[in-house]
């Protein structure tokens, strides 16, 4: 393993967005302009201190922020090692960690005069997020999300339409997480001077993976305070689902430098890895360039991006952020999978054992740290981030469970 | 080092010699057949084209509008590949000598094939450039070594949002031409602002004397001729593109088709140079 030291930290990504030889700026000439002011404006806004407060603001009071880290007590006895600690980001307002950088971007979008917004979404957290500060900012909002999506997470797209916003469905390529990801490109590129793009992810061209992670850092910040307050040491292991993975940078990112803290993230195993039928690029996949940046991918041999699969329209993304790329080539963070079947069986188990119902993306953590915790010794901690709730993924869960509600 | 082919400056001088402007159709590569793409290059020359520009099929072609996106879903529905694509300009070669053949798409594909195999395996098919949608100048520099190499240009994009400061960047690295994206959005939208081309194409020819096409936007004869009253060049793809999809979707013969195409193209040919000769501007 490649120590991450403070100054390495303090110097990535580069002035170029790189994380080693991830990230940059990989997008049409048209958005480059665009993608400068953001740049500046954040460097700018990033050290000024009344741009952090009114943040730090938006996260108490909208948020309700800090969110508490839970010791699940029956869980961790029932699976016989490790404590096990949740970090209880489905306690947030809209249900997810999702909203933590949406009032981020909001805030930027204030600040440069934008009266429109679009985002991208899979699951619908992060369009229900977007939707919801817009409607906190009397914004606009276009949300873009795979025809797929629209039909597997209904109630998320009608939770968008009460707030205000426009869902709008793509029924390009594969209808999913990508495809809407590629629509918010080509609307921005056509109307991007009056409107920003509120990216979900720590993926996309330069700033955003690097401006993301800053205002997702918070779950990391608050869980390592948190951590020493309540059993005063360090976590020895912190696990977080990953699509995009916003949710692991977030966690993993204040205990980088930390190295007796080991780090997992957990992608969507699908049917299986090795079956082909999966999202886990980290896991499965080889370097390439999509979506604005260099990264992970799942590809084939002449470039072409593979379809995915995965129970979690929340992990269907054949992409990952480039500071995961960059942590992976490090050895910094061992990325591993979660199969559908392993995902499903933990997101009954932790209903049941502590009354916590976890979002399907979240869940993916769950059965990694459940293979994980008898591993370890009784004394040692685990931190998962419970990076959303799942009363989305009900009709889902009820789906595969063969019942009809 | 290979030679530069040089045969997109020699095209873009011989019409400037004779006043003319350059026709330059796009088309993605197998679409809307497998087969059709070589002999339809052929015919758009025999039609007026003075430099060809073949998309290559991705599955994610952020910049294109539904029109050209469902030409890369079609072809790559047919197994249209890099490779396939560099096979027809091979193919195109054979009969042809003389038109400018580049490559249009997206960095992945060449990515994936590695930036050497690329510009060996290019050379060898007798390519002239490449023009890559997602690699601006920040991100260029290890793809330019090797087209360099492989006596290939590499085509850049000047956007309606890029400062002077920045077509001066985009200059410096850019061969063969510039290409001007006449509208903010993406190919095939309807929104052409002449104005607005004037005063861009003005700002380029202020940093380079490389001859400025212009594309996105351009539909039939009239807006061609608005257009390339400013530009060297005027670039025809999503009108063609559709007129090729619809006549097959009717059912249309490849010959049919190949008609409809020709047709098309000499008429924007007859737009292009229905303008009155100018003096050349750079």
């Amino acid at each position: 393993m490649n120590q991450i030291t403070t100054d390495l930290l303090a110097t990535t990504p580069d002035e170029a967005g790189r994380f080693g030889d991830y990230g940059g700026r990989y997008v049409s000439e048209t958005l480059i302009a665009a993608l400068d002011e953001l740049d500046s404006l954040y460097n700018r806004l990033s050290q000024d201190p009344d741009f952090q407060r009114e943040f730090d603001e938006d996260l108490a009071h909208y948020v309700g922020r800090p969110s508490p880290l839970y010791e699940a007590k029956r869980w961790s006895e029932k699976l016989g090692g490790a404590r096990i600690f949740f970090k209880r980001e489905d306690l947030n307002h809209t249900g997810a960690h999702k909203v933590n950088n949406t009032v981020g971007q909001a805030l930027l979008a204030k600040h440069m005069g934008k009266k429109r917004v679009i985002a991208e979404t899979g699951a619908g957290q992060h369009g229900v997020a977007s939707a919801t500060i817009a409607a906190r900012l009397g914004m606009e909002c276009h949300v873009f999300m795979g025809e797929e999506d629209v039909y597997r997470q209904s109630l998320n797209v009608y939770r968008m339409k009460l707030l205000g916003a426009e869902v709008v469905p793509v029924t390009s390529g594969t209808r999913t997480l990508k495809d809407a990801m590629n629509e918010a490109m080509r609307d921005w590129v056509t109307n991007v001077d009056n409107t920003f793009y509120i990216i979900g992810t720590v993926a996309g061209p330069a700033p955003y993976p690097r401006l993301v992670r800053d205002f997702q850092s918070v779950i990391g910040r608050e869980a390592r305070a948190q951590s020493l307050a309540m059993t005063g040491q360090l976590p020895d292991a912190l696990v977080a689902c990953v699509g995009g993975g916003s949710n692991a940078i977030g966690l993993f990112y204040p205990f980088l430098s930390d190295d007796s803290v080991a780090m997992y993230g957990v992608e969507a195993g699908g049917d299986g890895l090795d079956t082909g039928r999966h999202a886990a690029p980290l896991s499965a996949g080889t370097p390439g360039v999509l979506h604005g940046n260099k990264t992970y991918l799942m590809q084939d041999e002449d470039g072409q991006i593979l379809h995915t699969h995965s129970v979690s329209a929340g992990l269907d993304y054949p992409g990952v952020g480039p500071e995961h790329s960059w942590l992976k080539d490090m050895g910094r963070v061992q990325y591993v999978a979660a199969d559908d079947e392993e995902t499903l069986a933990a997101f009954h188990e932790v209903t049941r054992t502590e009354g916590i119902m976890p979002a399907l993306e979240t869940a993916h953590a769950l059965a990694y740290t459940a293979r994980l915790a008898p591993t370890m010794d009784r004394d040692q901690i685990i931190v998962v981030n419970l990076s959303g709730r799942g009363d989305k993924d009900i009709n889902t869960v009820a789906r595969l469970d063969g019942i009809e509600l | 080092m290979s030679e530069n082919s040089g045969r997109i400056a020699r095209r873009f001088a011989e019409l400037a010699e004779a006043g003319r402007k350059a026709v330059i159709p796009y088309l993605v590569a197998g679409d809307p057949m497998r087969d059709i793409s070589v002999p339809l290059m052929h015919r758009l020359v025999a039609a007026g084209a003075d430099i060809i520009e073949l998309g290559v099929p991705f599955s994610d072609p952020m910049a294109e509008g539904p029109t050209i996106q469902r030409g890369h879903e079609r072809a790559l529905d047919k197994g249209v590949r890099l490779r396939d694509a560099l096979a027809m300009v091979a193919e195109f070669r054979k009969d042809d000598q003389d038109t400018p053949v580049l490559l249009m798409g997206y960095a992945n594909p060449v990515v994936g094939m590695g930036f050497a195999k690329f510009a060996d395996q290019a050379r060898d098919a007798g390519l002239d450039a490449l023009l890559t949608v997602d690699m601006p100048p920040e991100e260029v520099e290890a793809l330019n070594v090797e087209l360099k190499r492989g006596g290939l240009d590499n085509i850049f994009l000047v956007a309606p949002t890029t400062p002077p400061e920045r077509v001066e960047k985009i200059t410096e690295v850019a061969t063969g031409f510039v290409y001007y994206v006449s509208l903010k959005g993406v190919t095939g939208a309807g929104h052409l602002d002449v104005d607005s081309v004037a005063e861009h194409v003005a700002t380029i020819r202020r940093f380079t004397d490389l001859p400025v096409a212009v594309g996105f936007g351009i539909k039939d004869a009239e807006s061609a001729a608005l257009v390339a009253r400013e530009a060297d060049g005027v670039v025809v793809g999503s009108a063609l593109v559709q007129l090729m999809a619809d006549r097959a979707a009717d059912g249309a013969s490849e010959a049919e088709i190949l008609e409809a195409a020709a047709s098309l193209l000499a008429d924007i040919r007859g737009g292009v140079d229905s303008i009155e000769p100018l003096q050349a501007a750079g």
